[in-house]
């Protein structure tokens, strides 16, 4: 192993780092985003809104992340949508992982007992208000830890966009393999830093379940 | 510049060629997932220390990092180190390791979760330590973890996109050559997910066909 050579490159791969995790963050959020209005489709009476949120889930996961990252970066300019590499890969990203996340939320929902919700609808509260104040609190503790899950697969991910050049770790790891022929090392450094960042949203996963489970 | 869709018959034949190349991946890294998390499984549950070890490193390694950065390793590393493969076999043994890794985490659980009367009646039936694991333990963890074994499969299916990467002319990489000499991205791409999806959906057929006659066995 080169040791000199990591030394050096590291401050690069550092910086690299940070545009991984702001990548992470915002698809994280988009994500979320798009699984609530995914999940409200899926749960809705009307059944165009449930065919709706079922073609998306389909749709999304049933075809490769990349593949929809490229239809929007490259083939977007040809129906008039024109974004740089980096917003994206978070657009891409963001409603790809939301249909993976919509099925985590909708899994948590509707493991919370059907009589939960009997029950508050029976003491006069609305078809809202139960879901409000019954059942998505349950179901929220649920999900906690399999929405992990998924941030934690949405994180190795991000590694997607290096295919449309978007300066990340693993792009910077490619490059540098490709400057120094060193591609165990770049490796280890770019691994490490992943496994970092992984690491730590592990942890905070794992607190936010506690915590949610305690009260 | 407006959608046509009417020149991709003209390449169809390249494209689905490259479908069948990514059926081809698919399959060969499936075998080497499927077997090589059986046997990381086994070395995770029971070899000694020092042979556990290394192996543990290596499976923490490709559990925390991203498949495409993995790719990168195995290509330009199996070339530093003087082994010249073809980007097709670097593709099969890169996407097959990864999801072996994924795979060793199921069937460990699995076969820990095999009743422990089974290997005590092997072996005072007379089997040894390592027929008992292969003829009794395994054949049962393996049924057990077929469903979640196959959502890997598809999974698997997936990502092997990204082998386009390293330059293995399947599906995406003929999708993009196609592109190269029409500059027409989103009816091609458009194109490869349908196809995609279509193979997915075949994927999830044959999967539940066999779950079905797993529980039917039970």
């Amino acid at each position: 192993m080169d040791y000199a050579l990591m030394q050096r490159v590291f401050p690069f791969f550092l910086e690299a780092a940070w545009i991984t995790i702001l990548l992470s963050v915002l698809t994280a959020l988009l994500g979320l985003a798009c699984a609530m209005l995914g999940t409200a489709a899926r749960l809705s009476r009307f059944s165009l809104l449930r065919f709706i949120g079922a073609a998306y889930v389909s749709l999304f996961r049933g075809t490769p992340a990349l593949i929809q990252l490229f239809i929007l970066y490259f083939g977007g300019p040809q129906i008039g949508i024109q974004l740089d590499a980096f917003e994206a890969g978070v657009i891409g990203l963001g409603v790809n992982v939301g249909a993976y996340m919509t099925e985590t939320m909708r899994g948590a929902i509707i493991a919370v007992d059907k009589g939960q919700g009997e029950a508050a609808r029976t003491l006069g509260m609305s078809r809202w208000q139960a879901m409000r104040y019954v059942v998505l609190p349950q179901a929220m503790r649920m999900m906690i830890r399999p929405l992990g899950v998924n941030l934690n697969t949405l994180i190795k991910s991000t590694a997607l966009v290096a295919a449309i050049s978007v300066v990340e770790l693993t792009y910077t790891a490619q490059r540098y393999i490709g400057s120094t022929y060193k591609p165990f090392e770049m490796f280890m450094i770019a691994g490490l830093l992943y496994m970092i960042i992984i690491y730590a949203v592990g942890l905070a996963v794992s607190w936010a379940d506690r915590k949610a489970r305690l009260n | 510049m407006g959608l046509d869709f009417t020149i991709l018959p003209k390449y169809l034949d390249i494209v689905l060629l490259g479908a069948l190349w990514t059926i081809a991946i698919t399959l060969g890294a499936a075998v080497v997932s499927f077997f090589g998390g059986i046997f990381l499984a086994v070395i995770a549950l029971y070899a000694p220390l020092l042979v556990r070890w290394p192996f543990r490193a290596f499976s923490f390694l490709f559990l925390g990092t991203p498949l495409l950065l993995q790719l990168f390793l195995i290509y330009f590393g199996l070339v530093q180190i003087g082994i010249d493969v073809p980007a097709f076999v670097a593709g099969v043994i890169g996407l097959g390791l990864h999801f072996a890794v994924y795979n060793s985490e199921l069937f460990q659980t699995s076969i820990l979760a095999v009743d422990k009367g089974q290997i005590e009646a092997a072996r005072t039936l007379g089997l040894s330590r390592m027929q008992a694991l292969r003829k009794v333990v395994v054949p049962q963890a393996v049924r057990a973890v077929i469903p979640p074994i196959g959502n890997n499969m598809i999974a698997l299916l997936k990502d092997s996109a990204l082998v386009s990467v390293i330059g293995v002319s399947e599906l995406t990489l003929s999708a993009q050559r196609a592109i190269g000499s029409t500059y027409r991205p989103f009816e091609f791409y458009v194109l490869v997910a349908a196809i995609y999806y279509i193979i997915n959906l075949g994927m999830e057929a044959v999967l539940r066909r066999v779950e079905r006659r797993i529980q039917a066995s039970k």
